[in-house]
Formats: structure tokens, sequence, C-alpha cells
């Protein structure tokens, strides 16, 4: 171990124990999901009471968003209490009673966690499906630290994974490494992470560098930006060992602009980073130079494809590029560049650290690792979990999620974002696990499971879907820009049960054509949707066609021109 | 005339002091927005000038991401989610619930100038759909009441 990380775990130890040390700790989750249920609030309110035995601290949400506002405290034996859904009354009354008590306060309580055995009436955390069903690798500080602190993640054994690539191993061994645990691309297309390294690695190009791709623009998917607001060095960390592996310069964080919460999480990880000597000139006094920035983009969809990605860090029009030549050759400013999706580079430090062996040994053997699903809509606890690969969606959407959340069962599934899939029942006994969910018609892509009971409509689920992908075309290619319109318009007339007989043929004739015509997946999977609905729940669309169906209830979307647009001002 | 010099002042200040290090039109025009909550002509004048690109490629880019608007907005603008996850939440009802509350039609601003309305593809909040953001602040779980509390809260 070198001086340099020695000193630093040291420090780390110090700060830990400065706030742990016979104090009672009060940790709430203030994630953007926790926000959104007042959870900022409450810390607020805690942080403002002086309480010597007290320390309250915020820390991004553990997953379990059903059950937020969530507080844990945690006792100075270890002893961890979980209390869900607590208004700002509640949470004083637990203030109260741990300013005068170390005993366990029940009221409200949903679970403990425990060295020892605690008789109770409340259940231990790990006996609850929806926490030990999970797996967390990448995820295994959610709940736990604040996040850009960078002593508590030290405190966890952070960075040191990047002290042991750069002193004890070599850039090949690391992409050796990553190669070796068959980690794929967790942003959609699945593709070998060693294998995109390698081909950057051996460019002996003077400026490289290696893109982290947060522009999560998916409806239904929020683990990205997940990762970057709850445990944002993991992320630095991870993107460090990438620019050593890949022998590059300099990394950017690309995000769209309003996402206030993980943009501001990222930003302080950097800046400590840097103020630690972990980024810039020399890290750790090593040989290895690295510097990162965050870039933002303005809103559009299509930034999240890599090369449209390039184009909006440089500032112009995110559109995708024609390939070849490929990012690994000729990428961000004509330099030789490597992409990666948040989840992925996430599971990078602690690869390195355990070995890939280690990482192997979880999932299938095609898809080793971990999934990191995020579940909404009709189900009993929505939230971000991070599961072994190989699990059934089943198991997901029961153990993990609880059923649904009415008397009305789960019909149907959307999944891989708005160019994914539609999933009826007949797929939910597919493992999740890239290769068998393509099988089934639908893509694991980011992780984003959103869930229908029997009163959504499947029309009325692809109506919104195909909307999404028609406001979002970025417009260089014609087919997906005049395909998605045509589509929308077909299915607003299958809404309003004025169909055309031959409708289905002409949304598949548009959907191939956007297929052949288009640059980026936005065009070539817009037809998705369509395709994999029509496996599941042809019928159902075929009685919309013949008009049989109730007209659906207008659905209000924006239109691409907006009130004081350009058009307007310029005309 | 007074009033433009000053403002150009002010958009060269906000141009030339990014947070960020990796200048492009790109940054420049989310710098301006994020300050003034628009990009007026003398910004697209002001960037196209320090960027040392032409005026119709700052606008090439500001016409493209949808979040760029040209005109002063409202007090504070509210974002109403139509994603997926709260659509089938029954997202539709309240947008349509505060748009009579604000006697707004579609994206826009209220007649007072205090509100605007955007519709937004997702907040991310996935989780507590349906949600609506104040000025990026989320609200989620919404249901009637709490629509009109946030409404209320607007006016």
């Amino acid at each position: 171990m070198t001086e340099e990380y020695k000193k630093l775990e040291n420090l780390a130890n110090d700060y830990i124990s400065k706030l742990y040390k016979d104090k009672v700790v009060i940790k709430v989750q203030t994630g953007t999901s926790g926000q959104a249920v007042g959870a900022d609030e409450i810390f607020k309110l805690l942080s403002s009471k002086n309480e010597k035995r007290i320390n309250v601290i915020e820390v991004g949400s553990m997953g379990l968003m059903y059950l937020e506002p969530l507080l844990v405290v945690i006792l100075p034996n270890g002893d961890k209490i979980f209390y869900a859904n607590v208004t700002e009354e509640i949470s004083e009354r637990i203030f109260e009673h741990y300013s005068k008590s170390y005993e366990i306060l029940k009221e409200n309580s949903f679970a403990y966690e425990s060295s020892r055995n605690i008789e109770s009436s409340i259940p231990s955390i790990n006996d609850l499906p929806q926490f030990s069903k999970q797996l967390r690798i990448a995820t295994r500080n959610f709940g736990e630290i604040t996040p850009g602190d960078i002593y508590q993640y030290i405190s966890t054994g952070g960075y040191s994974a990047l002290n042991k690539a750069l002193f004890e191993m070599s850039p090949e061994d690391v992409v050796e490494e990553v190669k070796n645990s068959g980690l794929r691309g967790r942003g959609g297309a699945a593709f070998p992470t060693g294998l995109k390294w390698s081909f950057l690695a051996p460019n002996k190009a003077p400026t490289k560098y290696v893109l982290c791709n947060c522009e999560e623009g998916d409806p239904g998917a929020y683990n990205d930006k997940g990762i970057l607001e709850t445990d944002p060095h993991t992320l630095v960390e991870g993107l460090i060992l990438n620019g050593f592996a890949t022998n590059s310069n300099k990394s950017y964080v690309f995000i769209r602009q309003g996402h206030d919460i993980p943009i501001n999480a990222i930003e302080r990880a950097i800046k400590e980073a840097y103020d630690k000597g972990l980024l810039g000139q020399n890290i750790l006094g090593s040989n290895f130079s690295f510097d990162m920035e965050v870039a933002l983009t303005g809103d559009s969809y299509v930034a999240g494809e890599e090369t449209a990605l390039m184009e909006a860090i440089e500032g112009k029009r995110s559109t995708p590029r024609f390939k070849p030549p490929f990012p690994a050759a000729s990428g961000l400013w004509k330099k030789p560049t490597n992409i990666n999706n948040v989840k992925t580079i996430s599971y990078v430090p602690q690869i390195i650290k355990n070995g890939s062996d280690w990482f192997k040994s979880t999932g299938t053997e095609k898809s080793s690792g971990t999934a990191i699903v995020c579940l909404s809509g009709h189900i009993t606890r929505p939230g971000m979990y991070e599961i072994p690969m190989g699990m059934t969606i089943e198991e997901v959407l029961d153990d993990v999620g609880g059923g649904s959340n009415s008397d009305k069962e789960i019909k149907m599934l959307q999944t891989g974002g708005p160019l994914g899939g539609v999933l009826g029942k007949e797929a939910f006994a597919t493992k999740i696990d890239f290769d068998e969910m393509a099988k089934s018609g639908a893509i694991l892509g980011s992780g984003g499971i959103i869930v229908c009971d029997d009163s959504v409509s499947v029309v009325d689920l692809i109506r919104n879907l195909i909307a999404f992908n028609q406001f979002e075309s970025c417009g260089k290619c014609f087919p997906c820009r005049l395909g998605n319109t045509h589509m929308y318009d077909v299915l607003q007339r299958l809404a309003n049960s004025k169909s055309n007989p031959n409708d289905l043929q002409l949304l598949e004739r548009i959907g191939k054509s956007m297929k052949i015509g288009s640059l980026c997946g936005h065009g070539q999977l817009g037809y998705n949707p369509i395709s994999s609905s029509l496996k599941y729940f042809e019928s159902e669309i075929i009685d919309s066609i013949n008009n049989k169906i109730e007209p659906l209830e207008t659905m209000l979307t924006p239109t691409r021109t907006r009130p004081n647009s350009t058009e307007q001002k310029i005309g | 005339m007074q009033d433009s010099e000053n403002l150009r002042k002010d958009i060269r200040n906000y141009i030339s002091n990014q947070k960020r290090k990796t200048v492009t039109v790109l940054s420049s025009l989310l710098a301006v927005q994020d300050s003034i909550h628009y990009i007026p002509d003398e910004a697209i004048e002001e960037i196209s000038i320090h960027c040392k690109v032409t005026i119709n490629d700052v606008w090439s880019v500001a016409s493209f991401y949808t979040n760029f608007r040209f005109t002063p907005p409202g007090e504070k603008t509210l974002d109403v989610c139509w994603g997926p996850s709260c659509h089938i939440n029954g997202a539709q009802k309240l947008i349509t619930q505060a748009h009579e509350e604000l006697n707004i039609e579609g994206e826009g601003e209220s007649e007072d100038n205090k509100v605007t309305l955007r519709y937004s593809t997702c907040l991310g909040a996935c989780a507590q759909s349906p949600v609506f953001a104040i000025d990026h602040k989320m609200y989620g779980k919404l249901n009637k009441s709490r629509v009109t509390k946030i409404i209320d809260s607007l006016k």
C-alpha cells in the first residue's frame, strides 16, 4: 500500500470515528425521489436542531423508494433501525426519543439491522425479500454514505482499487481483468466492456478521451442519475481506472441540465478527488495524470446516442454521426474516444478490487454480474433494485416488487425505455439477462421496468411511447423524423377508433423503412414498441384496428414547435 | 438602448465566467439560460462573437434543444410529466387540472405571467409518479388535492 493512500485512509478513519463514536447517527435519504416526497424538508428540520449526541447526515436513496421519506437511525452499538414514510412530525418524535434514550423506538419503524439477535416485533431487513433478494455491487453504498463525501467513501474501501491498479497492475492487466469479468455495457447495447477498452488502449495518440454517458432520457429509468446522486465517487474511481487502462487524458461526465441533484453530487465528488490528489497530475504519486469534467447538454433524448453525445460536448446539435469512423479511432474533437454508461463504469472498481472471477460468479454465463432495475407504475414497491442476472422477471415483480398495487392483475411491462419492448404475461418467466430478454422481444436496456395492470390498454401505452419517440427524433434522418410522426398519426386513429383496415400493414411498412434508413437506434428501433406489443396483444390491437374499442381519452403532448420558438421569432 | 447595453454586459459576464472549463456554443447558451431563463437576441450575438462562429451557427444549436426559450418565462416554471410511468398513474387528468386552474392551454404562460407550464418527457422520479416540478423541485405521489395545493402556492 502506498504512503499517499495510507494517509487518506487514516484521515478517513479519524473522520468516521468522529462521526459515529458515542453518537446516534440519523441518515435522511434525500435523493431525487426522496425530495419529491419532502425528505429534504425533514433533513433541514432535523439538522437545524442542536443535540450533542445526535449527528444528522444526508445520504442518497437506498432504492426502497416506496418507503420514502426514509430515515435510518444508527445507534452507538451499531444497530440500525429503518423508519419509513416519515413526516416532519414523526421525524421530530424520532429525534426527541433518541436524544434521551438508546432504546429502539418501534413506532413507524419497518425493519432493523443488527449483528446480534434482537427480540422484536419488527423484522430484520435481511428477512425482507425486497432487500435480501438483491445483490448490491454497483449500489453497495446506497443509503449508507453522503454523496460526494470522499472520506465516507474511502472508509468503505473506496479508491483502494485505483491504488491497486496504479501500483500493482499495468494498464493491460486492467483491460484483461475487465475482459475476463464478462462485464457488458449497461447502456442498452450490451457490448463487452473490456473488448471496447482494448480498441482504444493500443492507440498511441497523445490525446484520448473516456466519456461517461449519464444522458438518461428513458422514461422509467433513473438508475444512472441514481448512481451519480448517491455514490458519485464510485463513478469517479471507475472512470479514472478506465482512463488508466486505456491510457487516456481526460474524461467527461455527460448529463442533461436541470438535474441539479446528480449534477451537484458529481461535481462535488470531482472537486474533492482533485483536492485529495486522486485527479489531476501524478495521481497518488504515480506517473498517471488524468482530468475530469462535467459536460451539460440541453433537452434532447438523442444526445444519449454515443456520437450525438460527442456532438453535444463539442457544443453542436446532438445528432448522430456516420460510422465508421468509430469513436475508438475518431471521436470527440476527432480524437480517439471510449464511451461507457454510468452503470457499466460503476462496476469497475469492485471488479479490480475483488477480481474478475468474483464478478463472474454472479449472474449467467453470458451476462455476468447484476442488473439494476427501476420499478415504477402499478407495482406495490416502486424503487431501484440491484438483482443478480438470471433472476426471472416474475421473481422481480412478485418478490422484490411485491406484485400489483391494486386488485387488478399485472397485464404487461414496458422495458428498456421507449425504444424497448412491451412484454405480456407469457414472458414473465424470462430470465433477466441480455440475451434472454432479447429473445422475448424486449431489451433489458437501461433497466427501467414500467408495470401496467389490467386497467391500461396496450394502444394507450404504445401511443405514449411513440409520441415520445416522435417528439424526441432529432430530425437528421427523414425515415425516423417522418416515420415516427406518421406512426403517431396512425396510433391516434387507433386510439380514437377511427382506423383504416390496413393500418397494421402501414405501421409495419413504416417501421421497416425506419429500421433500414436511420443512422442510430432512435429510428432503427422505433418500431419495437409496436412489434413487441403485437407479439403479446395481437387480438387487442386487431380489435382497435377494427374500431371495436371505446375511443381513448385524448393525450396531451407537447408539439415540436413550441410557443415562442425560433420559427415565430425569425419568421 | 441603455437596457440592451446592460443586458449585453451581463450576458458577456455569464459567458466568460462559466463554471466549467470547456466552453462551447451549447455551454454558453446554457449559462445564459441558467442566469436569465431565456435567450435574448443579444445573447445569440454575444455567443457568436465569443465562440467565433456565425449567428446562424448559434441559432442552429439554440433552436435544436427544446429547453431553450426566446422570451422571458413566467416567474416560476411548472414542469408536468407525461412520461409513461406518470401517464399510467393518471398524469393526464392532473395536467388537465393544472391547465384549468392556471387557465393555460397547452404549454405557455399564465395571464399574470406568474407561471410557465411546460411538458416534460421524464423528470426522473418515476417511483413517485405522477410527478410535477416547480423550478426543478420535484413533487411526487400527486393526486387532485395535492395538485391544487401546489398550484395555489404558485398564485
